[in-house]
């Protein structure tokens, strides 16, 4: 029974970060249509500012904001500087803008900060909670991850249903021309959602750096998964990132645990066909009437 | 019609070839490739790039620094050594790419180093098959021990089995009746060491094994697994990133194992360097403090030790951004004994006087144990002496033991360390 | 209106107007004039292709020669990729998976059960044919990004099957296979590369046949029907998930014998030579050579060969630090891929068509592929 504590608890631990990636997928998806397969080497990129702001200054938390303000700059950046004349064109050609970029990320790091992975600071201390004389696998680290990505799930969701900004954002997503008519700064809209996800990615990325070290490739494992939790939650919805990513992290957590830790990339492959067999679109989209 | 321009053509195209082919014999006015009157080059695939890179990729730049130094002081037998190595990216498709180009294009005159067990078991047979020397793989596999099948590839590092049944004879003797639980890579290098473990520590003694695939850094399945089964002593047959992950692992159950780690995963520099955020105030190794291990080569905090110091200053010379750590050490140690091959190959070498002398064997240096070299035997070094993590660096301390990777017993060597500069190579 | 009702009129309405303009090449003085049979024009061109190749392979050295090999396997690869996503508009980031899955068959075939070369070669690609149902019928229900989420958890995770059974599939290391020995009628000095090249390039031209044709034929119209108007086709009486899984099946066919090539040229069979790396790269080189067409699918095999090598021996120009030269070749690489998609949207062979267009401007517009399709006596 405790062993099934223990994968639980590690599970919900992982799913988090899973799900703090997958939330900075949808967000691109949403607010522009594209898929970026960037946003592993973004996340990288800010959490390796935050690594040198902290060596430099002893301060956590400065670099934990330095690191959401880059992520901010760098995605509007580049959705000004590259995505921006790709975004007309065919779908694939920015897929393959994307992974360009995260190539060109992975190898700028490789120069700056060299490939021997650093160690990274929690915001909180890894020691489990100490619970009736046994040790949970459960710190307060983990407890502030899983805080920091609901609450990220539910800003987020908020902000595109409930404000006008998140509409404007909808809008310029799903019907440009229509958006520009009414008045609405396509292109703006689009730069923000590009910066608004990359924030979010470095959210991810500072969670997730203590368990993976920063490396120019150390951030690739958790950004398929994330991408996987993603598409398993639905590509639209910010609860479905968070509920893509638990299901992951327990799924996977029970797999590794009972069946062997060889078994989890395939796990993964056949939890998420099960999941699209039934619901090609992830499990919170809702269906659209096809118009003929 | 088509038919005869087909045929003229073809015999045109035939004569040309040949005659490109005679033409680029007989460069330099000698005939072994890779060889001239006053250099020699050398190759060597290497994973620069990608998930495999770090820590391995500090290897060849530091072998190429201690060439570098060697070449300022003459050279060997009149010629300097130059070092070409090409990212693989841990790759076997890039590896094969990668040493047919060098064998082909670059026309080396030996391989050396090549990193890899996946990778290099690829072009084990191509090497052997063309006749070009590939001395001294930089992996532990059984797979390069075997002088009958590829006469002309060479091991250096301890075989990981090797290594299992030193450290598997340390807990037999010391550690008599506790736990055992194994954390190892799921390849080669944990697998072959999960075999010397089990050839000596008794059956009952080991309580779990748990694999862990590299690429996923998710090890708490069998942290905890190992923490249910009661394991006092955990061995890790680990990279240094996953010697650091079980242990941050084990720190948040507040599981304290006493452990016992491969000499491939310990090196306190890298570890702790890791561990760093994590250590609040303590020293960086404080994780690993007292863990148990081996080494062949002396520990890289031995500043009495004169190949260290040569090393050093070597490093603070030709390769000053790499960090001072085993990788470095292990990238010089392989150098030198290329050189001292080179050496024996004599004033004129040719491909067959480089595994001539590698074969005669009798090679000492930088080591602490012999080496097992002779015409059937390519295993490279043929043991360790054990030690510990003291104060966050390695001490070595006791006999040096040598073994077989098979089922052969374990002896005590007297192999001692010589000075650097005893055989005229170096200082 | 079904599919015969839309078919006819035109046919009709070609002779019944003979003031038109006859479709296909405009006879000039001193022109060649290819033959109108869609499999005759083909088969031509690939027997003067493969001749060019073999002038090409005997005349080259043996590294070249080897790069002439991955080329061509690169090639069959991306050819069959092409169709799928150019044509037929669905995009797989696991075509990499299934180039495992041929190259595993033939290894499995050629080293455990002694099976001679060539139907090893054949019997992989139908393998992985039957892989590419299992797959196509899953991605048929899928669209845009969910159906690319499912094909890179493919790529990711069935290299795993090697690691969770190391007894089957020879674990980390692979499968161990023999090097292909040519036939003793060749000579015993014949050189292994020329050998491999000859192989990896039949391979490839016969697949360039087959799919030069599908796309001139009906199977190639009833793809690119899907993926223009999904909606339309299938009230034109398609059946929109068998077509995609034909589709797929094409394609893993191709990815499958490109596996089987891989084996050929190279000797490995291991789960290190699959990463999602090689899935993305495919990708890449469909884009950069140009998308949905053989043409393209050329470039970009070409440039899957050279490009490393090239940005390799730039950063080697330079002395640099480590850390630099290490991954200077990588972060060229990536400056190219931005660089095409950015000022070539159609890739190389759309660019090659835009310069040609304007060298020789003609005095009608190139017949589109629409009006070409008419000639096809189906």
């Amino acid at each position: 029974m405790s062993r099934f504590i223990d994968l639980t608890l590690n599970g919900v631990s992982n799913g988090a970060i899973y799900a703090a990636v997958a939330i900075a997928f949808v967000l691109i998806w949403r607010a522009t249509r594209i898929v970026n397969f960037a946003q592993g080497g973004l996340l990288m990129v800010t959490t390796f500012i935050a690594f040198s702001v902290e060596q430099a200054t002893g301060s956590y938390w400065l670099a934990f904001f330095v690191a959401l303000a880059s992520g901010l700059v760098l995605g509007g950046v580049v959705e000004r500087v590259l995505m921006r004349r790709v975004e007309g064109g065919p779908p694939l050609n920015a897929v393959i803008a994307t992974i360009g970029l995260l190539i060109l990320l992975q190898a700028a790091a490789g120069m700056i900060w060299g490939g021997t992975p650093r160690s990274f600071p929690p915001a909180f201390s890894i020691r489990g909670y100490h619970v009736g004389g046994h040790t949970l696998f459960f710190s307060p680290f983990d407890l502030f991850t899983v805080i920091a990505v609901l609450g990220m799930a539910v800003l987020l969701a908020l902000l595109f249903r409930a404000t006008d900004i998140g509409l404007r954002l909808r809008a310029s997503a799903f019907a440009p021309e229509v958006a520009r008519l009414q008045g609405v700064r396509v292109g703006r809209m689009l730069t923000f959602g590009w910066a608004l996800a990359a924030m979010t990615g470095s959210l991810a990325g500072l969670l997730i750096a203590p368990a993976v070290f920063v490396g120019p490739n150390n951030f690739d494992p958790v950004t398929v998964f994330g991408f996987t939790a993603a598409v398993l939650g639905g590509l639209d919805s910010p609860v479905g990132a968070v509920v893509g990513g638990l299901l992951l992290g327990l799924s996977l957590s029970y797999v590794a645990g009972y069946a062997g830790s060889s078994l989890v990339t395939l796990a993964a492959l056949a939890i998420l066909i099960a999941v699209l067999m039934v619901r090609p679109s992830g499990l919170f989209t809702s269906t659209r009437a096809r118009r003929i | 019609m088509m038919r005869i321009r087909t045929r003229s053509v073809l015999a045109v195209a035939v004569c040309a070839a040949t005659a490109t082919a005679v033409a680029s014999c007989g460069g330099g006015g000698s005939s072994t490739p890779g060889v001239t009157k006053t250099t020699v080059l050398i190759g060597s695939h290497q994973p620069l790039t990608g998930p495999a890179a770090p820590g391995y990729s500090e290897i060849a730049p530091a072998a190429k620094a201690f060439f570098s130094y060697l070449n300022d002081h003459g050279g060997v037998n009149g010629r300097k050594i130059n070092l070409i190595y090409k990212d693989d990216g841990y790759n076997p498709t890039k590896t094969v790419t990668v040493v047919k180009q060098l064998v082909l294009q670059n026309k080396v005159f030996a391989i050396w180093g090549g990193l890899g067990t996946p990778t290099h078991t690829k072009v084990v047979d191509y090497l052997n098959a063309s006749k070009v020397p590939d001395l001294f793989v930089s992996s532990g596999c059984p797979c390069w021990d075997d002088g009958s099948a590829h006469p002309y590839t060479f091991g250096w590092q301890p075989n990981y089995t090797i290594e299992g049944k030193i450290l598997g004879q340390y807990i037999k003797q010391n550690l008599a009746g506790k736990k055992v639980g194994v954390f190892y890579q799921n390849d080669d290098f944990g697998k072959g060491g999960l075999a010397g473990i089990e050839q000596q520590v008794p059956k009952s003694q080991i309580v779990s094994t748990q694999p862990y695939e590299p690429g996923n850094t998710n090890v708490a399945p069998q942290i905890t697994a190992l923490q249910k089964a009661g394991a006092d002593v955990l061995v890790d047959f680990t990279i240094p990133a996953y010697t650091a992950l079980g242990q941050l692992t084990s720190f948040k159950l507040g599981y304290k194992p006493q452990l016992v780690v491969s000499n491939v995963g310990i090196d306190p520099t890298t570890v702790g360097g890791l561990l760093k955020a994590f250590s609040k105030g303590k020293a960086d190794t404080a994780l690993i403090e007292g863990a148990v291990t081996d080494g062949y080569l002396p520990s890289t905090a031995d500043s009495s030790n004169a190949w260290v110091q040569l090393f050093k200053q070597i490093h603070d010379k030709y390769d000053p951004k790499a960090p001072w750590d085993g990788n470095v050490e292990y990238g010089m140690a392989s150098a030198y004994t290329f050189a001292q091959a080179l050496k024996a190959a004599g004033k004129s070498p040719t491909r067959q006087s480089l595994v001539d002398a590698v074969n005669k064997g009798g090679f000492t240096g930088p080591g602490l144990v012999p080496f097992r070299y002779s015409k059937e035997e390519h295993g490279g070094y043929g043991g360790a002496q054990m030690g510990a993590v003291k104060n966050g660096a390695i001490e070595l301390s006791g006999p040096i033991y040598v073994t077989d990777p098979g089922n052969g017993a374990i002896t005590t060597s007297n192999a001692k360390q010589p000075a650097p500069g005893a055989d005229g190579l170096v200082g | 209106m079904n599919e015969a009702q839309t078919r006819q009129p035109m046919r009709a309405r070609r002779s019944r107007e003979p003031s038109e303009p006859p479709s296909g090449p405009r006879p000039r003085a001193r022109r060649l004039r290819l033959p109108e049979q869609t499999l005759a024009r083909h088969l031509l061109l690939a027997l003067v292709f493969g001749v060019l190749l073999f002038l090409l392979s005997i005349s080259l050295g043996a590294f070249d020669n080897l790069r002439m090999a991955s080329a061509a396997y690169f090639f069959t690869a991306l050819a069959g990729l092409t169709v799928l996503t150019g044509l037929n508009g669905q995009i797989s980031l696991g075509h990499g998976a299934l180039m495992a899955v041929g190259a595993y068959s033939t290894a499995l075939l050629v080293s455990r059960a002694g099976w001679p070369l060539f139907p090893t070669m054949v019997a992989a690609t139908v393998i992985t044919a039957l892989a590419g149902v299992l797959v196509g019928a899953a991605a048929s229900r899928l669209r845009g990004p969910y159906l690319a989420g499912a094909t890179l958890a493919l790529a990711v995770g069935l290299p795993g099957l090697a690691d969770r059974y190391p007894g089957a599939f020879g674990g980390e290391n692979g499968i161990d296979v023999a090097p292909p020995t040519p036939p003793s009628s060749l000579g015993a000095t014949f050189p292994l590369e020329r050998w491999e090249a000859w192989i990896a390039c039949t391979g490839a031209l016969v697949v360039y046949v087959l799919l030069a044709n599908l796309m001139r034929g009906r199977v190639g119209r009833t793809f690119r029907a899907i993926r223009d108007d999904e909606v339309a086709a299938q009230l034109a009486g398609l059946n929109v998930a068998r077509v995609q899984i034909l589709a797929f099946v094409i394609s893993a066919a191709c990815a499958g014998l490109a596996g089987a090539s891989l084996v050929v040229v190279t000797q490995i069979a291991a789960p290190g030579a699959f990463p999602l790396e090689l899935s993305l790269s495919l990708l890449t080189g469909i884009v950069l050579g140009g998308l949905g067409s053989l043409a393209g699918a050329v470039w970009g095999a070409l440039a899957l060969v050279f490009l490393p090598q090239w940005s390799t021996d730039v950063a080697q120009s330079f002395s640099l630090s480590n850390d630099v030269q290490a991954n200077l070749p990588l972060a060229l690489y990536g400056l190219v891929l931005i660089g095409v998609v950015v000022a070539a949207p159609q890739g190389i062979q759309g660019a090659l068509r835009g310069i040609a267009r304007l060298a020789w401007p003609r005095g009608r517009r190139e017949p589109s592929t629409h009006q070409e399709e008419g000639d096809d006596a189906n």
